[in-house]
């Protein structure tokens, strides 16, 4: 019987059979692209001769990467873009005055909705699957594709179904389920599959936790990390969504390759080593001393006004140490206005943080927190890659938001029971 | 399809930050990027890719980002084909799409020393190490996939149309 993801494709298949393994050309509901990925995107479009988009509702173009600008170079990919979006009437391009992180501003914006077949060039849309919905990371050529065609061919994926069952801890997010469940089947461990994650544990949680597990599929290889429809859903999409939307699950008796069972009772917060996610240990584990130049809260993975609140929570009446960067950056201009309103950036200007507009900055090695050769870094981003903020001889840690916040009070990496 | 070069060999989990570093992101061109192509893993390793190049890789090669910067730099560097146990899906995906060969032989791998003489068929699913006289099948491509591959890329295919 279906799985979520093969009736996500059955709706959409225009060629072929949806089965795992075949081969099918399905419609696309949406095409989205970022400042990196966009200029090769636009190139490619140009060879194949396309002279319009297929929909110019439906495709979607984020500056986050390198906004605000680093060079000259970036200055000049920007404005290509912007006059690409004037000439093919693309309606919707986030800029500097509606800008943010693209996956976490798409759905906010009222982007994404359950069922939906999206595709980006950048290898986080998965994070869309905390809707419900099949987005899946793709490069250029098929963006251009996409969004000359709104069709595009896929490889209808083997489902793997992850159940988390049992109380979660105190200072246990979805952050560090993602990142153990990565640790247990490895960086390649779901690749080409679909991963659904469910079970009691995921039912109570925020959407911003579901975002942030979602994301992280890509860091165990898949291509698409994908939740269930519930009521939390329905409550977050209700002042987003005002048109109708099929909402689909798997059948009882799907046919996942594979189902996966977590007791998570007794889980602690989980750090990745460099330099890849995969490399998780229990913050109880840890038996050395690493401490740190700079810390990130950040990101599409973990900027959301819910990771803001979990930093200000350990950095109230705490400073950060005078060795340590410590450097804030909400997600979206709402994520920001909200944090702002709330009183968070005062406990984060009091605390000595630094907060940056949203961008992803750092998270690629971009700017606004590029490390030097020896320095170490704690973030709530999700690559630790070799180089992947700056020099390769650079390390970084991944942890969520709360082990960040207190790791740059400490100037060390601790938990957070250690600082509140 | 037939090529042959000389074998290099990389490691397990080759992410495309190692592949093609955060600061050559501006770049669009192919033989620009390839001058940077796996800095990221050795810094003097460009200097050691040419248009003679057959790759070969451990398990989880191009995993990461989607950016086609990556599987561009490769091409751009010359190299042939990659040869890997196995490859994450979107560099996979982008690299058919570019016409960059990449075929999943996990027992090609394991046998190919550093500069071993490799020949490729791609229509017959054929590696032959010429210097270990070894041959090793792989798994013929999907017709749609041989056909994008045949056009050198999703350009040259959807012309052909």
């Amino acid at each position: 019987m279906p799985t979520l993801a093969e009736k996500i494709f059955e709706d959409h298949c225009i060629e072929g059979e949806v089965s795992p393994g075949n081969f099918i050309k399905a419609k696309l509901d949406l095409v989205m692209g970022e400042d990196v990925t966009i200029p090769l995107a636009l190139n490619k479009f140009a060879e194949l001769g396309f002279t319009k988009v297929f929909d110019e509702e439906k495709v979607v173009f984020v500056l986050d990467h390198l906004l605000p600008t680093n060079s000259v170079e970036s200055a000049e990919k920007h404005n290509k873009i912007r006059e690409f979006a004037k000439k093919y009437n693309i309606k919707h391009l986030y800029d500097q005055h509606n800008m943010g992180i693209e996956h976490a501003l798409l759905p906010e914006q009222g982007h994404i909705y359950p069922g939906q077949l999206v595709i980006g060039a950048d290898s986080h849309t998965c994070t869309y699957g905390a809707l419900g919905a099949f987005a899946t990371g793709i490069g250029s050529t098929d963006m251009a594709v996409g969004m000359g065609t709104g069709e595009l061919w896929f490889k209808v994926p083997e489902s793997i179904k992850f159940n988390y069952e049992g109380k979660l801890p105190r200072w246990v997010s979805g952050k560090d389920l993602i990142l153990y469940t990565i640790g247990d089947i490895g960086a390649d461990g779901a690749t080409y599959k679909a991963m659904e994650f469910s079970g009691e544990v995921i039912k109570n949680l925020t959407m911003a936790d579901r975002f942030t597990m979602s994301n992280m599929a890509i860091e165990a290889g898949a291509k698409a990390g994908l939740i269930e429809y519930d009521e939390k859903t329905e409550e977050y999409l209700k002042d987003k969504i005002d048109f109708d939307y099929r909402v689909y699950q798997s059948d009882e008796d799907a046919d996942f390759e594979d189902i996966i069972n977590y007791d998570v009772s007794s889980m602690e917060p989980q750090i990745a080593f460099p330099y890849s996610p995969e490399n998780t240990r229990a913050i109880g584990d840890i038996d050395e001393d690493i401490s740190i130049d700079e810390a990130v809260i950040g990101s599409c993975t973990n900027g959301r006004l819910e990771d803001l609140r979990r930093a200000a929570e350990v950095l109230k009446g705490n400073k950060v140490k005078e060795s340590v960067r410590l450097i804030i950056i909400p997600a979206t201009r709402k994520i920001y206005n909200q944090a702002m309103e709330e009183g968070l950036f005062k406990i984060f200007m009091e605390a000595g943080a630094g907060i940056s507009m949203p961008t992803c900055g750092p998270c690629f090695g971009g700017h606004t927190g590029v490390l030097g050769p020896g320095e170490v870094a704690i973030t709530s981003t999700n690559r630790n890659f070799k180089g992947r903020l700056g020099s390769p001889e650079s390390k970084v840690f991944l942890a969520n938001p709360s082990v960040v916040a207190a790791s740059a009070v400490a100037g060390r990496i601790i938990h957070p029971e250690e600082v509140v | 399809m037939k090529l042959e070069g000389k074998a290099l060999k990389v490691g397990k989990n080759i992410d495309t930050d190692q592949i093609i570093p955060a600061q050559y992101l501006n770049i669009t061109d192919s033989k620009k990027l390839g001058k940077h192509c796996l800095e990221g893993y050795k810094k003097d390793f460009p200097k050691l890719l040419d248009n003679e190049t057959i790759l070969f890789a451990e398990e989880n090669f191009g995993c990461g980002s989607s950016r086609e910067h990556a599987p561009f730099s490769v091409k751009g560097a010359g190299v042939q084909a990659v040869i890997a146990k196995s490859f994450a899906r979107i560099f996979f995906r982008n690299a058919i799409n570019l016409g960059l060969p990449v075929i999943e032989a996990p027992k090609a791998v394991d046998e190919a020393d550093r500069g071993d003489v490799i020949t490729v068929n791609i229509e017959e699913g054929v590696i032959y190490n010429k210097t270990k006289d070894s041959r090793v099948e792989f798994s013929p491509y999907p017709d749609m996939i041989r056909e994008i591959l045949m056009a050198d890329g999703v350009t040259g295919y959807f012309k052909e149309r």
